[in-house]
């Protein structure tokens, strides 16, 4: 399943935006002109990751109790997260921004 | 370096040992805990887990990946004693346990729960800190029982919003006459006040407690320990296992009395540094009293060399308060081991997280989820810059001398995160 997310020009780097359209909620960012999409919920508690941290490094962290992931594997690099968030791939199409999120294709959570 | 102790294994003690791995420590790591368990996490034990959403093993702090640590594990050990050990380095002396002799040391031994002054121990009467409290807390938080909670800060509102969700008949007192007016301001405690009774608790302002009413009298627990001095295996009184029996009820200044089930005093905290005392740190309070905390510079360094602390033992000048300040917040707790440990380890500090170094807490009560970061003074100017008081839906921002000093969200994450980060850069 192919998720619009929304013009490239409208994803500044640095940012990230939320997208409700799919099953869970995903998160996307721009990450120095690269786009990654993670589930956007944080496995520790229910707080949105799109509203969280953006690090140079492709941490973010999460806005309520500061779990930190990384953005390319979803693996928590930071408590007090212990699972990691799915990740799923992102495509650009005549410059607009798509998430693929088959549930099949998908990371399933992993512990680490 | 060849030995690091790190005193204290909740949420400090565990960062300060991931973070002195990180940092590149590669000698004998101890990490010294009073509790029996493995470390945990404590926010939620006013919350989820007290109200049995949670159980212990969903409050594990430790991940498997921390095995590879290679930390010596020292827990159900209470340190009594911090020496210099004869040549360099420290002793640290152990309540019924060989001592252990370290290099460098780590001081993260948080702080407890204060209890009611001048109460005698009674059954049903609680304190929440520790992973031991909660489950003796949630053990009597039946549905209909009748909870009286002394004090109307955050954990109190919190346990107050919980059990109240779990059918309990709950009274709230509180000394001040708003509470959460001090770390809130006037304006935003009084909507936070209103809170409870709309919730169907009770609320008390403005009023202090006196004493706790027992079931036993002074005259019947000196015969039931009488008669137990005498061999007496049950006297004419119920046996009850602590001083006073079970509490029945709580008896306030103005004299009047509500009766209850279950007592739970949320009246602060003191910080964990009686050990400490002859081993020449110095503390935060006004003649160095270690009452109020461990003196640390920002980046964790103490008086003495090779000893550094962090976390809710530790006190340091606040930027945000303008005073030495002993913050208590879960997120000094995580992050502020990183800075403290490169002091200990003379190496860079690594990089810090984008709203590293802003006091910053939560809490969730009554279906809201406030969020708070900076520190407020009174006379500060506040704005709504967002949202909705009335709908319990908005971002707040203080402003001293026209720069903005704090900012509290409730529902209102994204908005509070950006002024949040804003706080951060600022100075």
């Amino acid at each position: 399943m192919l998720i619009k997310v929304c013009a490239v020009v409208d994803l500044p780097a640095g940012e990230a935006i939320r997208i409700d359209e799919g099953p869970v909620p995903i998160a996307v960012f721009n990450l120095a002109g690269k786009f990654y999409a993670i589930d956007d919920t944080c496995t520790h508690q229910d707080a949105s990751l799109a509203d969280g941290y953006l690090e140079d490094d492709g941490t973010v962290e999460c806005p309520l109790h500061a779990s930190c992931f990384d953005l390319r594997t979803g693996r928590p690099t930071g408590p007090p997260a212990v699972r990691a968030v799915r990740t799923h791939p992102v495509v650009v199409r005549d410059g607009t921004i798509f998430v693929v999120t088959d549930d099949a294709a998908t990371v399933p959570g992993i512990s680490v | 370096m060849q030995t690091i102790a790190v005193v204290g294994a909740s949420l400090a003690g565990l960062s300060s040992a991931r973070a002195l791995r990180t940092a590149g420590f590669e000698g004998r790591l101890i990490v010294i805990g009073e509790e029996k368990h493995d470390p945990y996490d404590r926010p939620p034990l006013s919350k989820d887990f007290l109200a049995g959403r949670q159980e212990v093993a969903d409050l594990r702090l430790t991940i498997p990946r921390d095995a590879d640590l290679n930390l010596e594990w020292r827990l159900g050990e209470k340190a009594a004693a911090l020496r210099p050990r004869p040549g360099g380095g420290y002793v640290i002396d152990l309540e019924g346990h060989d001592p252990v002799e370290c290099d460098g040391v780590v001081i993260a031994t948080g702080a407890r729960a204060r209890q009611l002054p001048g109460a005698v121990r009674l059954r049903g009467v609680h304190t929440l800190r520790t992973l031991d409290d909660a489950l003796a807390l949630r053990a009597e938080l039946v549905p209909g029982a009748r909870l009286v909670v002394v004090g109307g800060g955050f954990i109190g509102a919190e346990i107050a919003s919980t059990a109240r969700q779990l059918g309990l008949q709950v009274t709230l007192v509180e000394l001040a006459r708003t509470a959460l007016a001090g770390p809130l301001g006037e304006q935003f405690g009084a909507i936070l006040a209103a809170l409870p009774a709309d919730r169907g608790v009770s609320v008390l302002a403005g009023v202090g407690v006196s004493s706790l009413i027992p079931s036993l009298s002074h005259e019947q627990a000196f015969r039931r320990d009488h008669a137990r001095l005498h061999g007496v295996e049950r006297a004419n009184v119920h046996d009850h296992e602590s001083e006073g029996g079970r509490v029945l009820g709580v008896r306030l200044a103005d004299g009047r009395e509500l009766p209850a089930d279950v007592v739970v005093v949320g009246i602060g905290s003191i910080p964990n540094t009686e050990w400490l005392a002859g081993s020449g740190l110095i503390g935060a309070g006004p003649d160095g009293e270690l009452s109020a905390g461990v003196r640390i510079t920002p980046e964790g360094a103490t008086n003495l060399p090779g000893v550094v602390a962090t976390g809710d033992c530790a006190a340091t000048h606040s930027r945000f308060a303008g005073r030495v300040v002993r913050y208590e917040h879960w997120t000094n707790a995580l992050q502020h081991p990183a800075l403290a440990v490169s002091t200990l380890l003379a190496v860079p500090a690594p990089r810090q997280s984008a709203v590293a170094g802003v006091p910053y807490f939560w809490s969730d009560q009554y279906g809201l989820r406030l969020q708070f970061a900076g520190h407020y003074h009174p006379g500060d100017e506040v704005e709504i810059v967002e949202g909705d008081v009335t709908q319990h839906n908005f971002v707040a921002v203080y402003r001293r001398d026209g720069e903005p000093v704090a900012v509290l969200g409730i529902g209102q994450p994204r908005v509070f995160g950006r002024w949040r980060k804003q706080l951060a850069a600022g100075g």
